[in-house]
């Protein structure tokens, strides 16, 4: 039997058993948030700091100059080139590998991986052995006055190629664990293949589709290493949001260097906030889904 | 590889879509890929091997896999602690503070870098403070350690987090009613869980460490021999029109990082047979 004078003190000695004292709670909570000052809060705070430095005038004046919209303009129309073809590439991928099952597709699977563990400056410099004037395809391209490495074109393959798993890992596990059972039906009751996919697939996996090309844009706007070997930087032609940041940085020129920055930074935290909000959608809709993204960062 | 479907399944597009994604994966990846591989065969062994091992590159990998291993550690250390702190405690601003921890990730590694150079340099708010006390911390290896860290912060965190929030209380209540203090349980009940995921996560924080580029070359200084990281060689090779000496390099790294990705799958396959016991 128990009592309530029983359960009382029982409680006690399993918070006691399982937590830890006041004190020590405190010390490691502030020993936590120490390290991450050191290494996150301020060096994202600095960003902003440096580019208000000379004032609010400064900051706007140094976005006029022909070589930052230029940059934003190269930016952008990466992004746009390269996540449209990653996010086709990612929903046909995880099809293949989400609702069917063949020999080798766990070796697809490392192989969709792979570029993530490649040094970007080596995802670079592989581009530069294919189209570059001493590579494969250079004599050819020269003949025929196609320029690819030092020019946009080069730009935005390297970038696929970074950008290139984003997609797809979100959307695999998510695809795996929904079946094709769903699917299945829509086909037997009629639907045609490409009205299966938009009436039964895509919603279920929409928020792990956002989700990915959040991530793949963010990535895309944001690359340097990759980028920074096959652009040959060539002022308001081929320099990017973030090769603009270090010629700017590398000639003094802090505060337009840090404003060009606070926009990089603002489209990070951007990318945080509405990755914040997708999960939090996800749980809303299916409780399971949640921890599966979270692995997913990994 | 045969690509063959196992189980006949109605629905359609198993073709197009597979045709699609290997074509795609080979024209983006894995062409380019070979072709550094093609570029060193024709080095030769004697070739790629002297200019692999010369003293300036020797230099470059003791300090980026030196450096990445400290900061991968100390990520293993303070990343374990602030997973803890966030599942376990309540403290005010801890929502915010979870969605940062994955700044690193979004952030682009140029302004990361020029941002903890400001920081660290010896006018900079931390730097300062270092530099009175006599430690150097940016244009010295300390500054690609410190660099390394932040690039590598999410990995332990994220990879430890989910394992401590399924962690069953009724387990550590256990221990304690059998007699186990509070070190005790920690030791011997949550770390053993831990510690596949403690360890898959400090192997990505790795693997990512060593190709690190954009936020190393502005707060390390790159002096030859001293803080120059392999990426940057690359770099270097390549701008002195260098291709086989820089392809050379790039073919040991793909190697290291292809191992690192074995390693990192055994490593998951590990955690995940751990968690499916548990």
């Amino acid at each position: 039997m128990l009592t309530e004078a029983a359960i009382g003190p029982g409680r006690i000695i399993t918070a006691r058993a399982t937590g830890e004292p006041a004190l020590v709670r405190a010390v490691l909570i502030g020993a936590a948030l120490v390290f991450l000052g050191l290494f996150l809060f301020v060096p994202l705070a600095v960003v902003f700091a440096q580019a208000l430095d000379k004032g609010i005038a400064a900051y706007f004046n140094s976005f006029r100059e022909p070589a930052a919209l230029a940059a934003v303009r190269l930016t952008l129309l990466t992004a746009a080139v390269a996540v449209p073809f990653n996010l086709v590439f990612g929903i046909a991928a995880a099809w293949v590998i989400g609702k069917f099952d063949f020999i080798g597709k766990s070796f697809l699977m490392t192989l969709i991986d792979l570029p993530f563990s490649v040094s970007p400056v080596v995802s670079g410099l592989i581009y530069v052995l294919v189209f570059g004037m001493q590579g494969w395809l250079g004599p050819w391209l020269a003949d025929h006055d196609i320029k690819i490495i030092f020019a946009v074109p080069g730009i935005i393959l390297t970038t696929m190629f970074v950008t290139f798993p984003f997609v797809a890992r979100e959307l695999i596990p998510l695809m795996q664990a929904q079946g094709s059972e769903e699917e299945e039906a829509a086909v037997t009751l009629g639907a045609g293949g490409w009205q299966t996919f938009f009436r039964v697939t895509l919603p279920n996996v929409k928020w792990g589709l956002l989700y990915g090309v959040i991530l793949c844009n963010a990535r895309a706007m944001g690359e340097f290493g990759a980028v920074s070997v096959v652009s040959g930087h060539i002022r308001g032609l081929t320099n990017t949001l973030p090769l603009h940041v270090e010629i700017l940085y590398n000639e003094y020129q802090y505060v337009a260097a840090f404003a060009a920055a606070s926009l990089l930074a603002l489209l990070a935290l951007v990318t945080l906030a509405v990755k914040g909000v997708i999960e939090w959608k996800a749980a809303r809709e299916t409780p399971i889904r949640r921890t599966r993204s979270r692995e997913g960062d990994a | 590889m045969p690509l063959i479907v196992k189980r006949r399944s109605i629905l359609p597009g198993f073709g197009p879509a597979l045709g699609f994604t290997l074509l795609y994966l080979s024209f983006i990846v894995l062409i380019p890929l070979s072709a550094a591989f093609f570029k060193t065969a024709a080095l030769g062994w004697e070739g790629f091997w002297r200019t692999a091992t010369e003293p300036r590159v020797m230099a470059s990998y003791r300090l980026t896999f030196g450096a990445a291993f400290a900061g991968a550690a100390i990520n293993a250390v303070f990343g374990f602690l602030v997973a803890w702190v966030l599942v376990r405690y309540t403290f005010p601003g801890k929502r915010l503070v979870d969605a940062l921890v994955d700044l690193p990730f979004a952030l682009p590694t140029a302004v990361a870098g020029i941002a903890l150079t400001t920081v660290y340099s010896s006018r900079g708010w931390f730097g300062a403070p270092l530099d009175a006390i006599g430690i150097k911390a940016a244009y010295s290896p300390l500054g690609v350690v410190i660099a390394l860290t932040f690039i590598g912060l999410p990995f332990v965190v994220r990879t430890v987090q989910p394992v401590l929030e399924d962690l069953e209380s009724e387990v550590e209540e256990a221990a304690a009613s059998l007699g186990a203090s509070r070190p005790q349980t920690f030791a011997r009940v949550i770390f053993p869980v831990v510690l596949p995921a403690l360890l898959t996560g400090f192997a990505l924080a790795f693997a990512r460490a060593i190709g690190e580029y954009g936020s190393v070359i502005f707060i390390s200084g790159n002096m030859p021999m001293r803080t120059e990281i392999t990426p940057l060689l690359i770099v270097t090779k390549l701008e002195q029109y260098d291709y086989a000496g820089a392809t050379a390099i790039a073919v040991v790294m793909l190697v290291v990082s292809f191992v690192l990705l074995l390693v990192i799958n055994a490593l998951q396959w590990w955690s995940g047979k751990n968690y499916v016991v548990r």
